[in-house]
This record gives C-alpha cells, sequence and structure tokens, in this order.
C-alpha cells in the first residue's frame, strides 16, 4: 500500500493501521475523518471532493515527511478520498506509528490540522435544496 | 502572452469552466494576475483567500510567471 494516496474508491481503515504497524512501534494512532450528517443542524446527503492530485500529492508528502522528522514516527499514511462520499464513510485517513503513543497522537493531530490548512483539496457539502463549498466564503 | 489558467472547486463555478485565458505582459508577477483575475471575475474577491500555485507549488506575490506555468487558483482549501 502506498504511503501517500489519493482515491475515488473507498479507505479502508484496517489496512492504513496494518501498514504502519512494525515491531518496533509501542502504539498506532489512526485519525479517520468521517461524513457526518449535518452541518450547523442542516441534513447533509453526502459530500463531494475534489483535488488538484499532483500538488495535493506533494503537500501531503509535505506533511508526512514533516510529521515523522518532528516526532520521530516509524511509519505514516496518509489517504484522502475523492468524488462523492456518502454518509459514515471515510475521506481521509491518517496512521502514524511510533516507538512511544504520544509522539503519534501529536503526529496525527499535527498531521490532519495541517492537512486541512495547505492541501489543495475541496469538499462540497450537498443538501436537500442545494450545496456549498465548504470554508470558500468567510 | 496568454496564461492557461486552471480551476477547481468554486474557482471552477466562478468562472463557468475548468479553464481560462488569462492576458498577462511579460513580467506580470502572481500578484498582478489574480488581481486581474479578481477584476475580470468579482466573485473572486467574495472568497476568504484566493492563492495562485505556479508548477504544483505555492508561491509568493512576486513570483514572475511565464507562459508555459502551470497556474492553478486555489480558492480556501477545505479537505479531510
Amino acid at each position: 500500500m502506498k504511503a501517500i494516496q489519493i482515491t475515488s474508491d473507498r479507505l479502508n481503515v484496517k489496512a492504513c493501521a496494518e501498514t504502519v504497524a512494525c515491531e518496533g512501534a509501542g502504539g498506532i494512532v489512526v485519525f479517520a475523518g468521517t461524513v457526518r450528517n449535518a452541518t450547523l443542524g442542516k441534513a447533509v446527503l453526502r459530500l463531494h471532493f475534489e483535488a488538484y492530485e499532483k500538488m495535493a500529492l506533494k503537500e501531503m508528502q509535505k506533511i508526512a515527511d514533516e510529521s515523522t522528522k518532528r516526532w520521530g514516527l516509524h511509519h505514516i499514511v496518509v489517504h484522502h478520498r475523492t468524488g462523492t462520499v456518502p454518509i459514515g464513510e471515510e475521506a481521509v485517513v491518517i496512521a502514524c506509528s511510533s516507538a512511544h503513543r504520544k509522539e503519534a497522537f501529536q503526529a496525527c493531530e499535527y498531521a490532519i490540522d495541517q492537512l486541512k490548512k495547505t492541501v489543495p483539496i475541496w469538499k462540497k457539502e450537498v443538501f436537500e435544496d442545494g450545496a456549498v463549498w465548504v470554508s470558500a466564503h468567510p | 502572452m496568454y496564461i492557461e489558467i486552471i480551476a477547481f472547486g468554486i474557482a471552477k463555478d466562478i468562472l463557468g469552466s475548468k479553464r481560462v485565458n488569462l492576458s498577462l505582459d511579460e513580467a506580470d508577477t502572481v500578484g498582478i494576475a489574480r488581481q486581474k483575475l479578481m477584476e475580470q471575475y468579482p466573485r473572486f474577491k467574495t472568497l476568504a483567500s484566493l492563492q495562485l500555485a505556479v508548477n504544483a507549488e505555492y508561491v509568493t506575490d512576486d513570483h514572475l510567471l511565464q507562459e508555459n506555468d502551470e497556474v492553478v487558483i486555489i480558492p480556501p482549501v477545505s479537505g479531510g
């Protein structure tokens, strides 16, 4: 399995966790970002993701490299899904392994926070009465 | 010179297409290109932010554009 990946297929949380597993790891932290059925009290039907894939992969790699360097990770996997993602399914999965749990927790939180800031991927929320690109407007 | 601008997300909706050609002068910067886009498509002014990526990298406003650059409009990102 590739460490950094953008795919329109369903993400596999278990496979991501298994990919970062190793004998030197004392902890594996996995973050799965899933599609919620409501935003600000309004029902969401599904999400649609679009990526500038070439650049998104580069930015995801930068995050993986920085996380590995700062927290001395053994392994990290960053996968993002594109296209239509139904309620309850994963849009993003990040898995980190390290010798001790604290590093894996911190690196995983850093990685998802950074991904939301720098990776050129866009999310559209689809409602009963229309659709909105998330965060586009102040 | 003309530079092809590629759009994603809400930027594609604002342009009304995936790609447009933007007329620029030699030695125009990314900052100037963004300004021209905002003048031609005023809805860009309503966005929380608007960046241009050149050859799949974030660049600063003083970055000089060249004819064969891959220029992509980056509206506020919302992955994850």
